[in-house]
């Protein structure tokens, strides 16, 4: 239910009085909290033109903004291939009727979801150098897709497996009494309509994949973070070059999260399960056990 | 097996652990007052209120909490000046815990929102059918239940903030992902049981958080 509809009443011709005040004493306060913002920085110094400049020429975006993009889009981009493919493991383990497989997949998934990925990525960082088996410069890299996809592999195996448990059991008892096994039933019939339900919400996982990728700057990865604080450095301008590395971070995490929305719409009627979120959530309620 | 005893003597593992539990608690207090406050400003019917709510929301949630921590340090304390205390340390901390703090205070947002949306409209109807007048009603009819639908959500968050708090490391703050980084580098022998020792010490923390909101949603459940 909404919660305007729960909390308010259809406005009276008083009720839109109080509110009109309630919205310009709150669009004072908005606009008054902004303005002391930037007064506040101007102050510091910090809207000088020499500042922002930087952001104006060329050789910023060629050598240090577009290659951290890179970067942070090609770690993003192979952890979530790998999580995907991990998850789907994972989640038809914890679905198995063979109790050994089951219990090692929800050991393995319970443990991987309730250790920090920044531990997991410092810790392969350091193994995968100590025991040197590659070349250095790709350890950060192979640590960051590594720990982000043991991560977010258990996370998704979750939602393979409430995807399942979701459908309909008249689902499971058809596969079975057309004599499917348990397992033809899983891959055939149930994980595939399980996945067109939970899309949405592994794209919004998508989303923590590409924030948690920027982990990677505490172990040297060139990430987009990375990129921006030697620029900031250099130019003696690191709040801004922060700020653009975060605006371009929100723009792109705020695209998939539309894109996850406008899935759960159409994909709705496609599937037995639910794909249909809560109706008046905008943005599906992240499962802040990763909110990386 | 004595070299891994006697790193323990070496190194206040417990130590580190704490201050990730002291980052945490300090945390979850102030993201649980702007994240609530937020709450409030998004299921208002106050538009100019309600666009700030959404927007803080979608800006924070969108951010990597790195960069966020990242820029208390190298631009709040490094190029602004702010300090949060004479001492360089708790300086640190303290804007740790503001970092931690306004980022999952958009998560405490949506946590709390989505308990609102728990409650039925019925139940706001039958209110105002027996003369409720706004405020009686959300205090005593709509509120109690939104809270309750909203314990497990708020777990999660609870749960999330405790593994972030890990990232404090990006903002030069010795807890215990660093001090695991330095007793690696320090006996790159013992690589691996050093890593399970954090790793147990996390599960140790965050399984019984798990639980017990479970627990607790469950208890509190509104029949429906």
């Amino acid at each position: 239910m909404s919660a305007q509809q729960v909390l308010f009443d259809a406005p009276g011709p008083k009720a839109k009085r109080n509110i009109l005040i309630g919205n310009i004493a709150g669009a004072i306060f908005v606009i008054g909290l902004l303005t002391w913002l930037v007064i506040t920085l101007a102050e510091r110094g910090q809207l000088e033109p020499a500042k922002w400049t930087p952001f104006l020429e060329v050789r910023t975006w060629q050598f240090f903004f577009l290659p951290g993009l890179w970067d942070t889009l090609r770690a993003a981009g192979v952890a979530i291939v790998t999580s995907v493919v991990l998850g789907l493991i994972l989640g038809i383990g914890r679905l198995s009727h063979f109790l050994p497989i089951r219990w090692l997949a929800g050991v393995i998934v319970e443990f991987l979801r309730a250790v920090p990925v920044l531990l997991m990525m410092i810790f392969l960082w350091l193994a995968i150098g100590a025991a040197s088996i590659m070349r250095p410069q790709d350890i950060p890299f192979i640590a960051v897709v590594t720990a982000l996809t043991l991560y977010n592999g258990s996370v998704i195996a979750e939602l393979v497996r409430s995807g399942v448990e979701g459908l309909p059991k008249g689902q499971r008892e058809a596969a079975m009494a057309i004599g499917m096994t348990r397992g033809q039933s899983l891959r055939s019939v149930e994980v595939p309509q399980a996945l067109t339900a939970m899309l949405p919400a592994l794209v919004s996982q998508f989303v923590v994949i590409l924030k948690d990728s920027a982990l990677g700057y505490i172990i040297t990865y060139t990430e987009l973070l990375q990129n921006a604080r030697r620029l900031g450095v250099g130019e003696g301008n690191l709040l801004q070059a922060l700020l653009i590395a975060a605006v371009i971070f929100i723009i792109i995490n705020f695209a998939l999260s539309s894109l996850a929305n406008r899935l759960s719409k159409l994909l709705s009627f496609r599937t037995a399960g639910r794909a249909k979120r809560d109706k008046d959530q905008k943005v599906l309620l992240p499962d802040a056990t990763n909110a990386g | 097996m004595d070299g891994f005893l006697s790193l323990f003597e070496q190194y206040d593992v417990a130590g580190a652990f704490w201050i990730n539990i002291q980052l945490t608690f300090w945390a979850a207090i102030w993201s649980l007052l702007l994240g609530t406050l937020l709450a409030l400003f998004r299921i208002s019917p106050i538009a100019s209120l309600q666009w700030f709510g959404a927007t803080y929301v979608n800006i924070f949630r969108n951010t990597p909490l790195t960069i966020i921590i990242a820029f208390g340090v190298l631009a709040l304390f490094g190029q602004l000046f702010v300090s949060l205390s004479e001492d360089f340390n708790l300086n640190f901390f303290r804007l740790a815990i503001l970092g931690l703090s306004l980022y999952h205070a958009a998560f405490v947002c949506e946590a709390i929102r989505s308990g609102v949306n728990t409650v039925p409209l019925g139940q706001a109807e039958a209110a105002r059918a027996i003369g409720l007048s706004f405020l009686p009603a959300a205090r005593l009819i709509i509120l109690p239940q939104a809270f309750r639908g909203a314990i497990a959500p708020l777990g999660n968050v609870l749960i999330a903030l405790t593994k972030n708090s890990t990232v404090a490391a990006a903002g030069s703050v010795a807890e215990s992902a660093g001090l695991m980084k330095t007793m690696i580098e320090f006996r790159s022998d013992m690589v691996i049981p050093i890593f399970f020792t954090f790793a147990l010490g996390f599960v140790i923390i965050v399984i019984p958080i798990g639980l017990l909101t479970t627990w607790a949603s469950k208890k509190l459940a509104v029949a429906r």
